[in-house]
Parts: structure tokens; sequence; C-alpha cells
């Protein structure tokens, strides 16, 4: 396949909303953040909206949520239950460890007093008056980041008792984790946070009914958090000009394996892929002068996509970075945008191996509690681990594909689909590949 | 950091417990046991890891059963429940990560320390173990080595090799 020489179109797709001063040195001081406009977002939410005008602009905004799944933030929030003499929470899910994605980790490491804006924004809109950030255990440097900042914003009035005169308290915690990818599901974070085994929950009730605590709840993720802050700032209908359709603002890019420059972006939503990959201005290409294979688009949970598959929808459109661009063709030649953690495999990376690793994760990483994912993890894992050192035979293919229609759709929370889906749309895809292995079995033997 | 035997007893020093309470006070009345994940990292970062006698005591502070802890502490994969060595290398042996690498990385782990994973080398210095993906995929191959969890990424062989001797040379000068 020829690829065409990119077309740059930089000027219109590269307005930046939340790592617009990534580069000022010492942007992760409550001093320097603050002599760039921050904490204005503040002020005019406490100063002159009130909380459900805060939240309106929310959904004016379009905001979908950019934990994975997409859900408007705008009509979460107003779905939060708000009984008569119950606290609620918010509480911002920086689980982050869904194999590909790592822009929140950018985030708090570079710009943590973005957040720290959000959680009080986001936290008036919702009458908390205690937050939480949920931060994964591993990422110890960035709790002392986010400690350090909010130190420095409590010291400066924006949070703590009666902030800015308005009447409004607000206490932030950092909560750490202990190493658990399904502690991101956001039943499993909760909790985990109540200090349990994190077994995710049946839902419904939602977490806006009944989560932390039993109290009406609100779990966002770290990017979509912070996304309020140019919203209020803005207003959010200007937040909405922005994208394409009901794909709007921007969106953090995790981008990683076989590229010139892996690493995180901040793109408009409706970039091409394309250009994503090859421009200068983003991935620069594949490394090492290869081709590309493969890529998965949305964290390891997603299906992954031949080159072609990717670059254009089967019905010859140029695939764009929006939720609906990438899903279109549904599971049978298209994918999900999920958390923007984008995977690029090059020409000489194997499928199966690669399908057997995520495998493996998913295995280790359920909870346990459904026995659907418990055991049709493990069978995965173990055909695949056969497959992929050349002990396999034709039937395990289709074994595979039997095994994950089972886990698809019959556990409790959609770390089975995320388990089924990489191995069902890899064979869908690479059957050729899962074949060889098997013909070739002594030379797939390494 | 300390280190302490399988049975030994576990008493927290003044500093820890006043760490302690004021991790108990993030939460509402009664809520304590929200506490525990926090303090369980706090032990871990000063005895290396979790004896059964410092889970008791974490209970008991916490006013919880002992098995509350333990069914934590089995739970979440960065708790250690047997000593390990003095500096624990976690490479991250998630797909992208081996795209770029990672499985050499670990292999070159292994011949330099001369463990297996999960062992410990003869002068305690040294454990090293695969762990899931960090969210530095972009960077890869990376490990992370606590308690601090410091972060080391795109690594190869010559870095491994250097990290490995700057850490043999602190232990040296720290004793
Ligand atoms: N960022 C990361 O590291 C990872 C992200 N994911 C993503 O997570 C997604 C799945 O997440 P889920 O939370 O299970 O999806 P979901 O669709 O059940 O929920 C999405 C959000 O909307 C809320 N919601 C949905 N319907 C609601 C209602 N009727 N009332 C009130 N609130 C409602 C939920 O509480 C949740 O906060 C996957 O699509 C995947 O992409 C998965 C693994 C890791
Ligand atoms: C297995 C699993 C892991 C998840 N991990 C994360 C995560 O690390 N970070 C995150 O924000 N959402 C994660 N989610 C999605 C959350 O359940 C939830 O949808 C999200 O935090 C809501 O925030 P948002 O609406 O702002 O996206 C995960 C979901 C599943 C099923
Ligand atoms: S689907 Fe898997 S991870 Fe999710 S609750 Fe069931 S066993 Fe646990
Ligand atoms: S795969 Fe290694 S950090 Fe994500």
């Amino acid at each position: 396949m020829t690829i065409g020489k990119p077309r740059l179109k930089a000027d219109i797709m590269a307005r930046k909303l939340l790592l617009t001063h990534i580069h000022v040195p010492g942007i992760h001081t409550f001093e320097v953040y603050r002599q760039q406009g921050g904490y204005r977002a503040v002020e005019k939410a406490l100063k002159t909206l009130t909380p459900e005008e805060v939240v309106e602009e929310v959904k004016k905004s379009g905001l979908r949520g950019r934990g994975g799944a997409g859900f408007p933030t705008g009509m979460k929030w107003s779905f939060l239950a708000k009984p008569e003499g119950v606290p609620r929470y918010l509480v911002c899910n920086a689980d982050e460890s869904e194999p590909g994605t790592f822009k929140d980790r950018y985030l708090m490491t570079h710009i943590p007093h973005a957040l720290i804006e959000g959680m009080i924004v986001s936290s008036y809109a919702l009458g908390a008056n205690t937050s939480y950030i949920y931060v994964r255990g591993e990422m110890m440097p960035q709790i002392r980041i986010l400690e350090r900042a909010i130190a420095e914003a409590k010291n400066a009035g924006f949070l703590g008792k009666n902030i800015l005169g308005s009447g409004y308290d607000l206490e932030l915690y950092v909560q750490p984790g202990g190493g658990a990818y399904i502690c991101g599901e956001e039943t499993a974070l909760l909790e985990s946070l109540e200090g349990k085994r994190g077994n995710p929950r049946i839902k419904p009730p939602f977490p806006a009914v009944s989560g932390l605590y039993n109290c009406p709840t609100v779990v966002n993720n770290v990017e979509s958090i912070a996304a309020t802050v140019p919203i209020i700032n803005e207003g959010g209908e200007e937040y909405a000009k922005i994208g394409i359709e009901r794909s709007t603002g921007t969106k953090l890019i995790s981008a990683s394996g076989n590229l010139n420059k892996p690493g995180v972006y901040e793109i408009e939503l409706g970039l091409p892929v394309e250009e994503f990959i090859y421009s200068d201005e983003y991935c620069g290409g594949i490394a090492n002068g290869k081709r590309l294979k493969a890529v998965v688009a949305g964290g390891s949970s997603v299906p992954i996509l031949p080159a072609n598959l990717i670059l254009k929808t089967l019905k010859g459109e140029s695939r764009l970075m929006t939720y609906e661009s990438l899903a279109d063709g549904g599971f049978q030649s298209g994918t999900m945008l999920g958390s923007g953690g984008f995977i690029a495999f090059d020409e000489d990376q194997c499928i199966v191996r690669n399908t057997w690793n995520f495998t493996r994760f998913y295995h280790h990483e359920s909870c346990g509690q459904c026995s659907p994912c418990r055991e049709g993890t493990g069978w995965m894992e173990k055909v695949l681990h056969k497959i992929e050192f050349g002990h396999g035979s034709y039937s395990d293919i289709d074994l595979l594909v039997d095994v994950s229609k089972k886990i698809e759709g019959n556990t409790i929370c959609p770390l089975g689909d995320a388990a089924a889906w990489p191995v069902a749309s890899a064979i869908r895809h690479f059957r050729d590949e899962f074949e060889w292995h098997i013909t070739n079995g002594h030379e797939a033997q390494r | 950091m300390l280190s302490v035997k399988h049975n030994e007893p576990v008493e927290f020093t003044e500093e820890m417990l006043g760490k302690f309470a004021e991790i108990v006070s993030r939460y509402p009345e009664g809520r304590q046991k929200s506490a525990l994940l926090p303090i369980l990292h706090e032990v871990q970062a000063k005895y290396g890891w979790l004896s059964v006698p410092a889970m008791d005591s974490v209970a008991a502070y916490l006013n919880l059963e002992s098995i509350e802890v333990y069914e934590v502490a089995t739970f979440y994969t960065m708790f250690f429940l047997q000593p390990q060595g003095k500096y624990v290398l976690e490479v991250c042996r998630t797909g992208p990560c081996c795209l770029v690498g990672a499985e050499r990385i670990m292999k070159h782990i292994e011949h330099r320390l001369g463990v297996k994973e999960g062992e410990v080398t003869p002068d305690g210095l040294f454990s090293w173990r695969g762990v899931e993906c960090l969210a530095a995929c972009g960077y890869g191959p990376v490990l992370q080595i606590g308690p601090e969890y410091t972060f080391y990424e795109n690594l190869t062989e010559e870095s491994v090799d250097k990290l490995i001797e700057e850490l043999t040379e602190k232990a040296k000068v720290n004793g």
C-alpha cells in the first residue's frame, strides 16, 4: 500500500486547550500557572455562575467522557441524585492503566494545576465538599506532585473553607491505588477507595445514584475534569465549535509503538488518522522507514485494525479521529476511540504474539468474580500461547472465537468484553497469521 | 529501609502513627477503612514488604479484622508478601513496551543479575519482576523502583547496566 504525501493541515487543526502552556518553564507551580491565566475558571464559576449554570455550560460543550466510554459529561452530572442531607462526592479517575494510554500521567506530571482547577470547578458544580483523586499507586511521583499542587492552591485560598469568599467549602485529597487495572472501572475504584478489594459492583445503580459510601457520586477521568477549565473560560458553546459532529473539543492522544515520535498529543477531534500518523506535527511516520501494519486506536481493549482500514473506512472515506468515524463499520471493519491509546505496529510485528500478550494481561487483571471472565481469559491465554509457540492446531482458532463469544456480554463489568474484542478482531483481520503459526510450527518456536 | 523477619512483631514509630492519623482524617467518621491502602503503602515503604505481624498491627490500628487487611494486601499487586531485594526492578511487560524491546530488556536483567523473576540476588540488593503497563508506553521500555517509584524510560541494555552499577555503588556508600 502506498501512502500519499502527508497533507499538513496543522494551522487549522492545532488548537490546544489543555496543553497550551505545557512548555512554559515552571508551569507545574501555582505561581507560573496563575500568571498564565490559571484559576480564572474557578473565579468565574464561584463568583458569577450558580452550580446549575456550570452544569449547563458543560452540557452545551458536548464534552464526552475521556476515560474511554465517551458518555456525555454534562448529562452524567445532571443525573446526580440530590437527596436532602446526604453528602455528594466527586472522584477523579486517575487510575490510568489501559495498555497504550499515558495521557493522564503526562497531564498530572506537567500541569497538575489544570486538574486541581478542574476539580474545584467540577466539585462546585456538583455540590461536593469533599473530593478525591484516585491515582494508581505506581504513580507515586505524580501523587507527590498533586499533593504539592493542592497545598499551593489551598495556601492561595482556592481550596478549604469559604473559597474566594463565596461561602463554598472544598477539601481535596489524593488516594493511592495498589496496582490493579480493574480499579480503573469506576465501581471497582469506589470499592478500592473504601479500603476493599477492587471487585466491580453491578450497575445499575450507577454511582450517580449510589457511589462512594452509598452516596451520590460522579466519577470522571482526569482529562474530562481538566477540560471543564477551558469550557468555563470560553463558554460551552465556543468549546462545542471545535471538532466534528458529536465529537467536540480536543482530545489527548497517547501514541506508542513503532512511531518516529511517540508521545502525548493534543488534537482537535476530526484530525485525519493518516495525518496523525504521518505528519511531522504529530507522530512523524513509522520508525526505521518501515511500513504500517496495524493500529490499535483506543487502548488495548478496542478492536485492532489493519493499516488499510485504519486509514480509510470500508466505504473509502478518510478515517478521522472522532468517536463516530473510528466506529464506522461497527466491529466488522471499525473500532473505537476509547481512551485514545494509539498503538502502531510496523510490518515486522507479530499479531499473534501481541494478542497473546494482551490476553495474558487481561487474565492477570481479571478480578475473578465472574466465571466467563476468570476462566475464559485463562483459556484464551493458554490457547494463544500454544499457537504462538508453534503447538497450535486449526481448531484452536475456532475455539478462541468460541470462548471470546462466550465471555462477551456475560460479565459484571466490561473487562470481559475488553478481553474478548482484541482476540476476535485479531482473528477477523489477521487469520492468515494465526494459520501461518499453526502450519509452520517449528519456525514459530523461537 | 528497615527489614523485618517473618514473625517479628511490628511496632509503629510515633512519626508513622502521626502520618496514619493524618491519613484517617481524610475520610468521614466511621470510614477509617478507606485509609487501608495508603497506610499499607506507608508500612511497605518502611519495612520493604508486608509481614503478617505488620498487617495485624495495621488491622488493630484501623479497628478492622486481620482478614480484611489480608484480603486487600493479597489482591493488589504492589504489596509484597515476601521480603524483596533492597531494589526491586519492575519492568513493564505489556504489549506496547514489547513492540519496542521490553522482552529483550527483561532477559538482559535476568542474565545480568543472575536470578529468576521474583528471586533475590545473594547479596540481598536486587530482585526484579515483570509488571503490567505503567502508563508510559510512549517511552518504553520502562522500569520503576519503589518505594518512591522512580522511573527509568527508553531503556537499553547499556542504560540498565549503568543503573545496576549505580545502585550497587549507592548501596555500598549508604551501607
Ligand atoms: N482510561 C483507561 O485506562 C481505561 C478505559 N477503559 C474504557 O472504559 C470504558 C468502559 O467504562 P464503563 O464505565 O464501564 O462504561 P459505561 O458506559 O458503563 O459508563 C460510562 C460513564 O457513564 C456513566 N453512566 C452511564 N449510564 C448512566 C446512567 N444511566 N446514569 C448515570 N450515569 C451513567 C457511568 O457511571 C460512567 O461514569 C471502555 O469503553 C474503555 O474504553 C477501559 C479500561 C481502561
Ligand atoms: C476494566 C476497566 C478499566 C477502566 N480504567 C479506567 C481508567 O484507568 N481511567 C478512566 O478514566 N476510566 C477507566 N475506565 C472507565 C470508567 O469505568 C469510567 O467510565 C470513567 O472513569 C468515567 O469517566 P469519564 O466519563 O470522564 O470518562 C475503566 C473501565 C473498565 C471497564
Ligand atoms: S468481568 Fe472480569 S474483571 Fe469484571 S467483574 Fe467480572 S471477573 Fe471481574
Ligand atoms: S505498555 Fe509499558 S508502559 Fe504501557
